[in-house]
């Protein structure tokens, strides 16, 4: 009997072993609806002036949990290389864009990277998600390549090195500017906090909005923690936030879990105000979600489509007029990923890049520009980065309002 | 009143550990062999119900039915399949095939529906009722009432029903069980399909509570259920049920009284302490019989 029970245990350690390694998801080929824009780019008579292409590379999940993220900066990205193509260029040189699926796993996400490497790739944008740009930046750097990421926010997503840029702003910000809104605005003096302890976008957050929390006299009375091998049931942390009397809720987590949680919350009868980092941009895209359970949520986002300067206008009305039936996708990655293409590009001009340049060249050349461009972009105007990768702009923050993304 | 409500979410938890739970210890009781695909099957049945439901627009009851004709049927064609082959190898073998099956589950699942989180809509119909300032949803009353009423007809059906009694014969001894002219592999394929319709329960009842599908649903509970099962005695029908609601309550009151990151960490401690102390689990000497 002994025997049989030891054995049992070994096996379930096999078992979660084995499982375990379920958790990855495996590659799986971009959805045959994704338009391949730059297949068909430029289009009619654009003729450019030299031979060659910049080749840009994108690495994203256009497949999985997070793909409502990958394939909204693939179409944003697909847009820009359009219109720019369509208007001759960056330095009289026709750009092209591929985009490689990394399902939001680092390591499928470092095989993207030599895949586009092998293409022929001279500078990234991306990754799209933070855990697989770690892993990503670091290749980057080894090859001296400008690493330009639309929206990884977690501090040391562009840490590796000098080559590594941001587009969308980091988390250190998200969870600052979160608790200076809240304190400001007086949305509450108690807040609660739950976390996805096994993800450091979730964890950078709330890290920071902690910290900023006690600087402006807000009490946080209750910090709980998920990971994602139980990420369905929420019941005990919303009790214990619920307990401890908090008035509003943060919820440092991407949306998927955050639907489960609006509606284990609305199950037990508890509405405080909820409130997010930029991760909760998509919600209202899930397929099938019951938007009611939404409503109030205020997050974090650069980019609200129907806000009303030039540059928003502009951008939603060609995005609706490239994918008019993929209006789902039109959010701040779109966004973030359509600013870093122009991005790259008024760099590129500054340096005057070429398809000759080698990679590291290229690197060091783009990196120098980077800091000494300002682009007005969707994210933000008068966009400027320093040395270290960061962009100097600040994050907006959005309400759902009767199933309406609007500015809060 | 903080902690009737985790103690509520923590036996609503445990019911669903408990009914895939009851399929481990069935399978386990009957074929000595532990069926890791069993967590998968649950995935099935939820995509079947999502499918006629939430796609399809059929009745919740119909949809349900439907997914337990489906998994029964898978049920009985993944033993004939894979394990009944492999009825006199080592068990080891029979161990891998049924890692390889769940593997295989998922994979059709990833190739058919992606991997992207489906929203489910539930299934139960029930309204959530307050008492006292305490909100109990309508899964959570569900879930409860069906792992109760499956537990109990599953014990009646084995105790007092002859197939029941055929069961208990080829769990003691498979040999004799053939010679006193018992099917065996009749009753095994018997015991796959019990258990992979109340697989189909349990996924129309997770996925009910908890609306977010994917084919890696069935992957962690379906372990977290192999550990009920193993805690309450593996074998024991009672143990399979007092098992899961344990290993429910103990994960969510950690999580509500002593860190919501330990929780897992605190679970497997308690699976531990309970085999040194008690190696068969807590059912596990009572029951003589390995149903």
């Amino acid at each position: 009997m002994k025997v049989k029970q030891i054995l049992a245990l070994v096996l379930a350690l096999v078992m979660c072993f084995a499982l375990a390694s379920c958790g990855e998801k495996k590659p799986t080929d971009t959805p045959s609806d994704t338009p391949d824009v730059t297949e068909d780019a430029p289009q009619g008579d654009v003729s450019f002036e030299k031979e060659g292409v910049i080749k840009l590379g994108g690495i994203g999940p256009i497949t999985g949990d997070l793909a409502q993220y990958g394939v909204a900066v693939q179409l944003g990205a697909e847009l820009a290389v359009a219109e720019i193509n369509a208007a001759g260029g960056i330095n009289g040189y026709e750009v092209a864009f591929k985009m490689e699926d990394d399902t939001g796993a680092a390591d499928i996400a470092v095989n993207a990277y030599n895949a586009l490497k092998d293409w022929g790739m001279q500078t990234l944008v991306g990754t799209v998600t933070s855990t697989p740009c770690v892993a990503v930046s670091a290749e980057a750097v080894n090859d001296n390549m400008l690493l330009l990421t639309p929206s990884g926010s977690s501090i040391d997503a562009i840490s590796a090195g000098d080559t590594c840029f941001r587009v969308c702003f980091s988390d250190d910000n998200q969870g600052i500017v979160a608790a200076d809104y809240i304190a400001d605005k007086g949305l509450a003096t108690k807040v609660g906090v739950i976390f996805n302890s096994s993800d450091s976008y979730s964890t950078g957050i709330k890290d920071n909005l902690v910290a900023e929390a006690a600087k402006k006299g807000l009490e946080i009375v209750a910090t709980e923690a998920f990971t994602n091998d139980n990420a369905t049931d929420f019941s005990a942390q919303l009790n214990n936030v619920k307990d401890a009397g908090a008035e509003l809720v943060f919820l440092s987590m991407y949306y998927t879990p955050a639907s489960l949680l609006l509606k284990q919350a609305k199950d037990m009868g508890y509405a405080p105000i909820f409130f997010g980092p930029d991760g909760m941009d998509g919600i209202l895209g899930m397929e099938n979600f019951d938007t009611s359970l939404a409503e109030g949520l205020r997050y974090l986002t650069p980019f609200l489509e129907n806000a009303t300067d030039d540059a928003t206008v502009k951008f939603v009305e060609s995005f609706k007029a490239k994918y008019p039936d993929r209006a789902s996708y039109l959010n701040q990655f779109a966004a973030d990923a359509y600013d870093a293409i122009y991005a790259l590009k008024a760099a590129y001009e500054l340096a005057d890049v070429t398809p000759e340049t080698s990679v590291s060249d290229a690197g060091n050349l783009l990196k120098d520009a980077l800091t000494k461009v300002s682009v007005d972009g969707v994210t933000g105007t008068a966009m400027v980065w320093s040395a270290d990768g960061e962009p100097q702009k600040q994050p907006r923050v959005a309400i759902i309002n009767n199933g309406v993304v609007e500015a809060a | 009143m903080k902690f009737l409500s985790q103690l509520i979410s923590g036996i609503s938890l445990g019911s669903i550990y408990a009914l895939i739970a009851l399929g481990y210890t069935m399978v386990y009781g009957i074929a000595k062999m532990l069926n890791f695909a069993h967590g998968d099957v649950i995935m099935v049945g939820a995509f079947v119900v999502y499918t006629a439901c939430v796609k399809g627009g059929m009745n919740p009851v119909l949809g349900v039915l439907l997914a337990i004709v489906f998994c029964t049927v898978l049920g009985v064609c993944i033993e004939r399949l894979a394990y009944k082959p492999l009825r006199q190898a080592a068990s080891l073998a029979v161990l891998i095939t049924a890692i390889g099956v769940s593997y295989l589950l998922q994979n059709l699942a990833l190739l058919i529906f992606k991997s992207d989180t489906k929203q489910f809509s539930s299934v139960v119909m029930i309204k959530p009722v307050t008492v006292a300032g305490l909100t109990v949803s309508g899964e959570i009353i569900a879930t409860i009432i069906v792992s109760v009423v499956i537990m109990v007809a599953l014990t009646l059906f084995v105790n007092k029903t002859k197939p029941g009694k055929a069961m208990r014969a080829v769990s003691e001894d498979k040999g004799a069980a053939q010679l006193m002219g018992i099917n065996v592999n009749g009753i095994i394929s018997l015991t796959f399909a019990i258990g992979s319709a109340l697989a189909a329960i349990a996924g129309a009842l997770m996925c009910s509570t908890y609306p977010a599908l994917s084919p890696y649903t069935g992957a962690m509970p379906g372990i977290k259920a192999f550990v009920a099962a193993v805690f309450g005695g593996i074998g024991s029908i009672p143990g399979a049920m007092v098992g899961g609601v344990l290993l429910g309550v103990i994960e969510n009151l950690s999580k509500g009284y002593i860190s919501s990151q330990l929780s897992d960490a605190i679970v497997f401690a308690v699976l531990i302490l309970v085999l040194l102390i008690k190696p068969t689990g807590i059912m596990g000497k009572k029951m003589t019989e390995k149903v």
